[in-house]
């Protein structure tokens, strides 16, 4: 483009350095992806050491799934993400404001930051262990609680007999892994806010609540709604920390059992028409969630100034 | 205005909390590590604040366990997450380089595909993945889940991000001037440049790698051929917790403390990389 009468040509250089990723992407996520769209419409499972099918069936599949409990499982998920979630976003926009908030000055900055990070980079498989351990009838928790005489022995709490015990547990997890990284977003956004913004509120008199409610929220609401998206995408995804902790069968009665566990067991179970049917499903709901989030990404007018100047001129033209 | 007399219960109310914060982060593993160096019989009586002296035994055990191979397993893992870590930060420095500092027609749109997918989870593919690396006869393989790696689109928007802020293209037109061949100049000039972006990019995906569980317990059959996470949920299934509490413990530890380990010294670069990758480029 610059230099048009220069005869060197580098664009095949280009097509050559993106050539792995998307060869890559086409064999790894690309024929899958068809693959699973395709036998979404077959009836197609193994039975005993017999397979049965590919026949094609049409819709039956995604009819069959929306009879079955599914949709429970949604809302299982859906109950299983809020409630790791609200802590979430609520504990790491206090922090998130503490940390840049000169006027708190808190001490060992480094020290809390480096802590609540932590659990983030865990595994959440043996975290799940680590918990189902920690939280069982004989486990460290009650005989802590004994030791404080909360309980007698012959009672200890059955953390994960009931439902809300076990979605609890779930959420605990989901929160201790991710609010320290949500804070650390949150505070480099905040950040980027110029301090003259606040300087000048400071003068007209703001107290900390309406800076934050005011200013601090509504200039982050970018990153927060990039925050919310990933993480219901995140959400959508449970699936190491309920298998794990309920050994995959989402006990007390399926309570605590979301969608790719149910993806799970059909891929165990080698029933390949209802799970691809399932995928399909989730492939629907998570390109909705992709599409919002490039839309955030991509925003060339995060304010909305500029459809609020196209809209000025389109009323000037018609004025005339 | 706020008065002092506020401002201070605002500082000690910060304080608390975080305190109380931080306790719940750390209380679990401190627990894990003690439980790591006690006995089995102790771990059932009860609880203790203080360590046990059974740490070089519990781990004795659990070396030599042969029913859960975690030796095999952190080999295993190793090999998958360093080179997931090599080849997803080499091949992704590549293709933002492909787009960063080349035109062609295709660019746009080659752009806005990847954008598009940033966020596409793997399990809406998962079926079709399976029976496509049964037919590579690639079941039961590590192969499968390294590979995949080359294409990582969030690694790629990250080295993106990061050559518009740091690459002047005028420094690529002098290299070729100088007769620098194309190859060369990425892998000579723009990959140093990157460095930085690359370490952090290449712990966020060993760490990623290791913990991973979903696809591997697909994969994976053979115990010999397990990577940790599928080891670890083996032993959940296996109802490990009445035949020996302190191995479990030793167990978890390895596959928790490692990280925790690299982290420790590597934070600094770490949460900057986090707080980097909140900020859009």
């Amino acid at each position: 483009m610059k230099q048009k009468n220069k005869k060197v040509n580098y664009s095949k250089w280009g097509y050559i350095f993106i050539l792995p990723f998307f060869l890559t992407f086409f064999i790894f996520s690309f024929i899958p992806l068809v693959d699973t769209i395709r036998y979404s419409f077959f009836q197609y499972f193994r039975s005993g050491l017999k397979w049965i099918g590919p026949n094609f069936v049409g819709l039956e599949n995604y009819k069959s799934l929306l009879q079955s409990d599914m949709l429970r499982y949604a809302g299982n998920t859906f109950i299983l993400w809020i409630i790791g979630f609200v802590p979430q976003i609520v504990i790491s926009l206090l922090l998130a404001s503490w940390f840049v908030d000169a006027r708190l000055k808190i001490k060992g900055q480094q020290f809390f930051k480096v802590v609540i990070y932590m659990p983030n980079l865990i595994m959440a498989s043996a975290f799940a262990m680590l918990f189902f351990a920690l939280f069982s009838l004989k486990g460290p928790i009650n005989s802590i609680l004994i030791s404080w005489g909360v309980i007698t022995e012959t009672t200890p709490i059955d953390f994960m007999g009931t439902a809300l015990g076990t979605r609890s547990l779930v959420g605990v997890m989901n929160f201790l892994m991710w609010f320290g990284n949500t804070t650390i977003m949150l505070m480099a956004a905040i950040m980027g806010i110029s301090p003259d913004i606040f300087e000048a509120s400071e003068i007209d008199g703001c107290n900390s609540f309406q800076r934050f409610f005011r200013i601090t929220l509504p200039l982050i609401r970018p990153i927060l709604a990039y925050t919310l998206i990933t993480s219901i995408i995140g959400g959508l995804q449970m699936f190491d920390v309920p298998q794990i902790l309920t050994n995959g069968a989402g006990s007390p009665n399926r309570t605590s059992y979301t969608l790719i566990m149910f993806l799970n067991d059909h891929l165990k179970s080698k029933n390949y028409g209802m799970a691809g049917a399932l995928s399909v499903y989730l492939f629907v709901v998570s390109g909705i969630l992709c599409y919002i989030t490039y839309k955030i990404t991509n925003d060339d007018d995060p304010d909305g100034s500029k459809a609020a100047a196209r809209k000025r001129k389109k009323m000037e033209r018609r004025m005339k | 205005m706020e008065s002092k007399g506020y401002n201070r219960f605002r500082v000690i109310f910060a304080h608390v909390l975080l305190i109380i914060l931080s306790f719940l982060c750390l209380f679990f593993f401190y627990i894990l590590i003690v439980n790591a160096t006690r006995p089995h019989a102790e771990i059932q009586k009860g609880f203790s604040i203080l360590p046990g002296g059974y740490l070089v035994t519990n781990f004795k055990n659990m070396i030599s366990d042969g029913t859960y191979p975690i030796v095999s397993g952190v080999i295993n893992s190793i090999i998958v997450a360093g080179c997931s870590a090599a080849l997803c930060t080499y091949f992704s420095a590549l293709t933002a380089y492909g787009l960063y500092a080349y035109d062609f027609k295709l660019k746009k749109v080659a752009f806005t595909f990847i954008m598009a997918i940033l966020v596409m989870p793997t399990q809406v593919t998962a079926m079709g993945f399976l029976r496509l690396i049964t037919k590579m006869n690639m079941d039961d393989t590590l192969f499968p889940l390294i590979i995949p790696s080359i294409a990582s689109p969030a690694v790629f928007y990250f080295m993106y991000s990061y050559l518009q802020s740091s690459l002047p293209l005028s420094l690529v037109e002098a290299a070729r001037i100088d007769g620098s061949r194309e190859f060369r100049t990425f892998n000579q000039i723009v990959l140093p440049i990157m460095k930085p972006a690359m370490a952090v990019q290449a712990i966020f995906t060993f760490v990623g790698s290791w913990n991973n569980y979903f696809v591997p317990a697909l994969v994976l059959e053979t115990k010999s051929k397990m990577t940790v996470p599928v080891i670890i949920a083996l032993l959940r299934g296996a109802d490990y917790m009445n035949r020996d509490m302190g191995k479990m413990y030793m167990m978890i530890a390895t596959a928790i403390l490692p990280i925790i380990v690299v982290y420790l010294f590597l934070s600094k670069y770490i949460i900057a990389g986090v707080a980097l990758g909140g900020v859009k480029g």
